[in-house]
């Protein structure tokens, strides 16, 4: 395709672009250059946009709420009642089939079964069953596509992750956001196209770090850009104190006269980018805090997510901001949420991070409907991988841990061209998947497809190899899709 | 073959064309000139590697019909598929079964094949295999594994030009692409230029005025000299090797606590400005420790291998990161040092270059004998080194190790090699998978590169540096050289620099990175002359102007008529900030530094394990230490210099991008650095001096290197007379202006006229020049 190439010449693109443009520098207000929108990579767009998307999307932006230290699925969506039955027995050996478990309980004597603590209901068209934890989710429940079989390869948080989150589990590689950008670029000139937001449960925390929203080998415009609600919603990005817009003005004035005068001596068609960098800077000064102010929101709204709104980095928080992000365009909008990893103490602290995420997440989901906008937004709600099913630590009727599971867990899509209801199954044990598993990059494939790009044909070429999201595999679930 | 090489060169441009396809070159017309001969090498290869071997190439478990490409009797043999037919036949075209496909519109016959997205091949690629068949259908040894050959310089015309071997090879070819060169650039931007490139740093006005006031013949000679003698060469150096060892201050994974691996970064700093020649560099680094006289300095130089990250994760299976390790390490050799993408062949065959899955495995097993183990324990039992180590006293760094800056006496920790008494095995790892061990393999270099002669060579870490560094090694001397070339003119002779295979761009110059390559090592591969060497040619002394001219016939100014205009890299915008204003603490090496830092990022991502979950900003001096020092975190890499394209460090890196964003523009204006340099280089002009035209000179002349034009100082000084207007009438506020940084405020002088001249510094800070090398 033609993109990468695009893409890999996109220094040279900008030159020649700012070259035909700059001979008639002098004659142009400086402030309003017609440069490309910097954060679709500085190209010229409708060159790009030739050829992409490779079909119809069924969603234009993502919201993706990631459960960071791996929810237990068995205390939430896929209901086992045989574990309560053998609640303290062992695991058979014909279901473990000798997998390979992790450091923390391969050296268990014993893998006593964990029925859960908690009581499941079925809800809605689907009779899908959700957990007491989750009232809120439970009412939105016709909006959700359950996906009960997905499965990794990774056992440890770190390359669990990463995998999720760039299709390999180490590796410097782009992440999904970097991708979409990378393919779809921008819908909003003021903000970029891929934006991170952080928060932290009570819960067992795992970090999450910077390699996540990595650009990778791409351009860094389709780096993710960490975004916060409150009065410092992107780094770098307020005037110090003393300084305000008109005096900014004052001295963008004075700026781009000085580097006029120095693009008149070179020639150099960066320093006419770099005249229209501060110029976008200046107006995301404007754009941004219009965004993430959340305190102008009304009363419903904020009574819908929570009061937990109102304060910065919380989850609830971020699922408001990142329903005014996508509102105004931002093509993939990242969450992480940390707190699930319940090796031990599970119920108690499942319990806290159901309280700080349910109603936000369900919320979210009403919210985008009734503003029409859910048809056209996907929202993903999952961790990297899932719990077991037999207890880690000491088992006693209301408490137990559970260690990472990669063979199954289940994550919930909505929106964006996702058939609600239920896919696939897993076994009696809640240990191996009998029905339609989905593999990562499965899950990936599905995702671009819904966006309106295949995964085969997204790719970008770097040192010698053409690479992709999904790297060598994965197949769209058509299933899934409505 | 270089001479080959540079007859080929005209059709080359129209294969640079080619790739640019969107440009609306004549090349989308398929109508240009096809080259006087067809080389295989420079035409036909990269064609075929990139639209064919995937599916018939050198990977033997993917090939499609049993055909291989790459190889030319493969090539040329009957068919296995289509009785009677071949793939190739010399001089016929239409009896040639690839170009009967590459040629052919329908979709069940024609190749690449549509399901396979490459797309088909171009009416101009369809015309030059055709003339290739024609004349011989002839393959040649890929150019980057064959020993390179150091040529006569080439003949050129203006004869008057040239200073030294590098520009009759520039020059030959610009006057071939009827471009000529720039004049010599002024004095002011070539002594910037050089200070950059040498020392990181700009120069002082003590520097700017002696070289302005020097005429003599040697002038140049000899400030690029006086330059090369100073220790922040070695810094400036060290920070480009950070990047190809991923150097970092944290365990990296995602607990992510603190580690020692600092007196590694003293010593490549003490390793470049002690000139130590780059085949000891490159042999201390990789087996120092197995030397017959290894000490604790080539022990120390070891570190380069264990640079990389370490799981504290609990209850990870060891045995799958110790396996992780040596990829890293492998990965990090051959594409740092030998310039390839061997890391391809870790899962099956390589599917563009002759790599195989056991060659990638037999170059592993170098590493694979290390004491080094999977797993030491989760972040509760974190050290700062891992073993094997070295322990270094401070008898030991006073008496031998001077070079290492420690804060405090006691013994330092650091990770090095060290090997196992009993050979440990080592197995192809099939798909390659950690627990999946296949057919044992005995360590190897790579056969393709050169051949690895175990009567010359031992097999072990010590034999594959004798390999990598001997004079017949094709890939060595060629990539260093090429790396240094990249850091210079901000693009290699190579532009993949980090890919010298099938798949990797081919050189812009051929036969000047052979002459170089060879030159380098028959004079003892000598960093600082090869680097003296480059800056003395009058390719690199012009002038950066680019005419329209110039931009149109070459965009990217391959060819070089005009000197190079790049940006400076992310810890080099950190000093220019700090050394101009005066605030650039001198001292090399030591712990890493914390500066300041926009509050709670590394808050957000921790999970609150270790003694890095909390930022703890440094005071004092700490502050203001050059961008190198900055303290790696590798799961929060300092933000401010990732936007400006920095390496995160996860990974060997030989190459930086060179982006623009917005981001980079909020950095520049609010960045607290910033702003109290701006203010501590106000006060200390108003210090001494109250006339504020006089004060915008010398601000000027610090921060851009040169004087201001009339027009310049005439803008700047009216939004200082602004700026002082609307602070008078109390419009904006002078004392919360200057409230940045930690560094004292003078209270002596006038708040109203510092903090005017703090923003006019400060704008001064936001030039594009201010962080140009131009």
């Amino acid at each position: 395709m033609e993109k990468e190439h695009l893409e890999s010449h996109l220094s040279i693109n900008r030159r020649r672009f700012l070259t035909s443009l700059g001979m008639g520098l002098g004659g142009v207000a400086l402030g309003s250059l017609l440069v490309p929108d910097m954060f679709s990579g500085g190209v010229d767009e409708e060159t790009v946009m030739a050829g992409l998307p490779h079909f119809a999307p069924r969603a234009k932006r993502i919201i993706y709420l990631f459960q960071n230290g791996a929810p237990s699925q068995l205390d939430l969506f896929d209901y086992k009642p045989m574990l309560e039955t053998m609640h303290g027995q062992d695991l058979p050996a014909s279901i473990r089939m000798g997998q390979r478990l992790t450091g923390m309980t391969a050296n268990q004597a014993r893998f006593p079964l964990a029925g859960s603590y908690f009581k499941f209901n079925q809800y809605g068209q689907a009779r899908a069953w959700i957990s007491e934890l989750m009232p809120h989710t439970a009412r939105v429940v016709d909006d959700l596509c359950f996906v009960k079989s997905m499965y990794t390869e990774a056992i440890n948080h770190d390359p669990a992750l990463t995998f999720f989150q760039t299709g390999a589990q180490v590796g410097n590689r782009p992440s999904m956001g970097a991708w979409l950008s990378y393919g779809l670029g921008s819908e909003n000139k003021n903000l970029p196209a891929f934006c991170v937001l952080l928060s932290k449960g009570k819960g067992n925390g795992q970090g999450v770090y910077s390699k996540l929203w990595t650009n990778g080998f791409l351009d860094s415009v389709h780096q993710g850009v960490q975004f916060s609600s409150g009065d410092n919603p992107v780094l770098y990005l307020n005037n110090p104190e003393a300084i305000d817009k008109a005096d900014r003005r004052r001295m963008l004035d004075k700026l781009a006269a000085l580097n006029h005068e120095s693009y008149k001596e070179f020639g150099d068609p960066e320093i006419a980018a770099k005249i229209q960098q501060y110029e976008m800077a200046y107006r995301m000064q404007t754009a941004v805090p219009e965004v993430t102010d959340l305190s102008r929101e009304p009363e419903d709204i904020v009574k819908m997510y929570g009061p937990d709104c109102l304060t910065p980095g919380t989850y609830a928080a971020n699922c408001l901001l990142a329903r005014k992000l996508s509102e105004n365009g931002v093509r993939f909008v990242q969450l992480y949420h940390q707190g699930w990893d319940g090796h031990d103490s599970l119920p108690g602290q499942i319990k806290g991070q159901c309280l700080d995420t349910d109603q936000a997440s369900a919320a979210l989901i009403t919210d985008l409907k009734q503003r029409g906008l859910l048809d056209e937004t996907l929202v993903i709600w999952g961790g990297e991988f899932g719990r077991t099913n037999y207890c880690q630590g000491v088992l006693t009727r209301d408490n137990y841990g559970r260690d990472h599971h990669p063979r199954c867990f289940t994550i919930w899509m909505a929106g964006g061209g996702i058939k609600p209801g239920v896919y696939g199954e897993t076994d009696d044990f809640g240990y191996n998947i009998v029905n339609n598993p989905v593999h990562v990059h499965d899950f990936h494939a599905t995702v671009l497809h819904l966006m309106g790009l295949n995964h085969e044909q997204l790719t970008y070429k770097h040192l010698g190899r053409r690479y992709r999201l999904t790297d060598v595999a994965g197949n769209v679930v058509k299933d899934l899709i409505a | 073959m270089s001479l080959r090489l540079v007859a080929c060169l005209f059709s080359l441009i129209a294969l640079v064309g080619l790739g640019l396809s969107c440009m609306g070159d004549a090349a989308a017309t398929g109508q240009e000139k096809l080259p006087e001969k067809v080389s295989y090498n420079f035409h036909i290869r990269p064609i075929l590697s990139d639209k064919c071997f995937k599916c018939h190439g050198p990977d033997g478990g993917h090939r499609e019909a049993g055909l291989r490409l790459d190889i030319a009797d493969s090539a040329y043999a009957p068919l296995k598929e289509t009785k009677g037919g071949f793939a190739l036949v010399p001089g016929k075209p239409d009896a040639s079964e690839l170009y009967k496909r590459i040629t052919s519109t329908d979709t069940g016959y024609v190749m690449p094949t549509p399901e396979s997205h490459l797309g088909a091949l171009t009416a101009f690629e369809q015309r030059l295999f055709k003339k290739w068949i024609e004349q011989g259908a002839r393959y040649e040894s890929h150019w980057a594994f064959t020993a390179p050959v150091k040529s006569k310089p080439p003949a050129v015309s203006d004869i008057k030009w040239p200073r030294n071997e590098i520009d009759h090879f520039v020059l030959a070819q610009m006057e071939e692409k009827g471009l000529s060169p720039n004049e010599e650039a002024d004095k002011e931007r070539l002594l910037k230029r050089i200070s950059l490139d040498i020392t990181g740093l700009p120069p002082t006005v003590e520097m700017m005025d002696r070289f302005l006031g020097d005429n003599s013949e040697q002038a140049y000679e000899k400030m690029v000299d006086e330059l090369l003698q100073k220790p922040q060469y070695g810094e400036r150096m060290a920070v480009h090797w950070m990047d190809v060892a991923r150097y970092a201050d944290s365990y990296g994974y995602q607990d992510d606590n603190i580690r020692t691996q600092w007196p590694w970064r003293d010593w490549v700093i003490h390793a470049f400005n002690n000139n130590l020649p780059y085949d000891q560099f490159i042999t201390w680094q990789l087996a120092g420790d197995m030397l017959p006289n290894a000490d604790k300095e080539k022990i120390l130089a070891t570190g380069f291998l264990r640079n990389h990250k370490y799981t504290e994760e609990g209850g990870v299976v060891p045995e799958e990161y110790r396996i992780e390790y040596l990829l890293d390490k492998t990965k990090t050799y051959s594409k740092g040092i030998l310039g390839i993408t061997m890391e391809c062949a870790q899962c099956h065959d390589h599917k563009y270059d002759p790599f195989s899955q056991k060659d990638y495995f037999s170059l592993l097993a170098f590493f694979n004998n290390t004491k080094e183990v999977g797993y030491e324990g989760d972040v509760s039992v974190s050290k700062p080194a891992k073993n094997p180590l070295l322990s270094i006293t401070k008898d030991e760094r006073e008496k031998m190790l001077q070079f290492i800056q420690a804060r405090d006496t006691g013994m330092l920790t650091v990770s090095v090699m060290g090997e196992l008494e009993k050979p440990r095995k080592t197995f192809v790892l099939n798909r390659g998978v950690y627990d999946q061990p296949g057919e044992e393999v005995q360590p190897a270099a790579v056969r393709a590169v050169m051949k690895f002669d175990t009567t010359h060579y031992e097999r072990n870490r010590l034999g594959l540096a004798r390999w990598t560094v001997a004079k017949e090694n094709p890939l060595t001397a060629r990539v260093f050289v090429n790396q240094l070339w990249q850091e210079i003119f901000g693009r290699g002779l190579v532009k993949t620099s980090g890919d010298f295979g099938m798949q990797g761009e081919l050189p812009s110059h051929p036969e000047l990175l052979d002459w170089l390559a060879v030159d380098f090592m028959e004079n003892g591969w000598n960093i600082k002359r090869l680097f003296k060497q480059i800056l003395l040619s009058a390719t690199y002394r012009q002038s950066a102007k680019a005419t329209e001219k110039k931009i149109r016939i070459d965009p990217e100014n391959i060819y070089l008529s005009h000197g190079p205009r790049t940006r400076l890299g992310a810890e080099f915008i950190r000093d220019m900030y700090l050394a101009s204003s005066g605030l650039l603490a001198p001292e090399i090496g030591g712990p890493s530094v914390k500066p300041y830092q926009p509050k709670g990022i590394w808050e957000a991502t921790t999970s609150g394990r270790g003694v890095l979950a909390v930022y703890r900003q440094d005071h004092g001096d700490d502050l203001y230490r050059r961008g190198l020092y900055t303290f790696i975190k590798l799961t929060v890499p300092p933000p401010g210099m990732i936007m400006f394209d920095a390496s995160n460090r996860d990974q060997c890196e030989v190459k930086r991008l060179k982006t623009n964003t917005p981001l980079q523009a909020l950095i520049m204006m609010n960045e607290p650095g910033v702003l109290e340099a701006s203010r501590v280089l106000a006060q200390r002009l108003l210090h001494d001096q109250k006339d504020a035209s006089a004060n915008i000179r010398t601000a000027f002349r610090r921060i851009i290197c040169r004087k201001p034009t009339a027009n310049e100082e005439k803008i700047l000084l009216e939004y200082y007379q602004e700026q002082i207007a609307l602070f008078e009438a109390k419009k904006l506020d002078a004392a919360k202006t200057i409230k940045v940084g930690e560094y004292p405020v003078d209270n002596t002088l006038d708040t109203k006229q510092l903090a005017a001249l703090m923003k006019t510094i400060s704008t001064i800070y936001n030039l594009e020049e201010a962080i140009t090398k131009t």
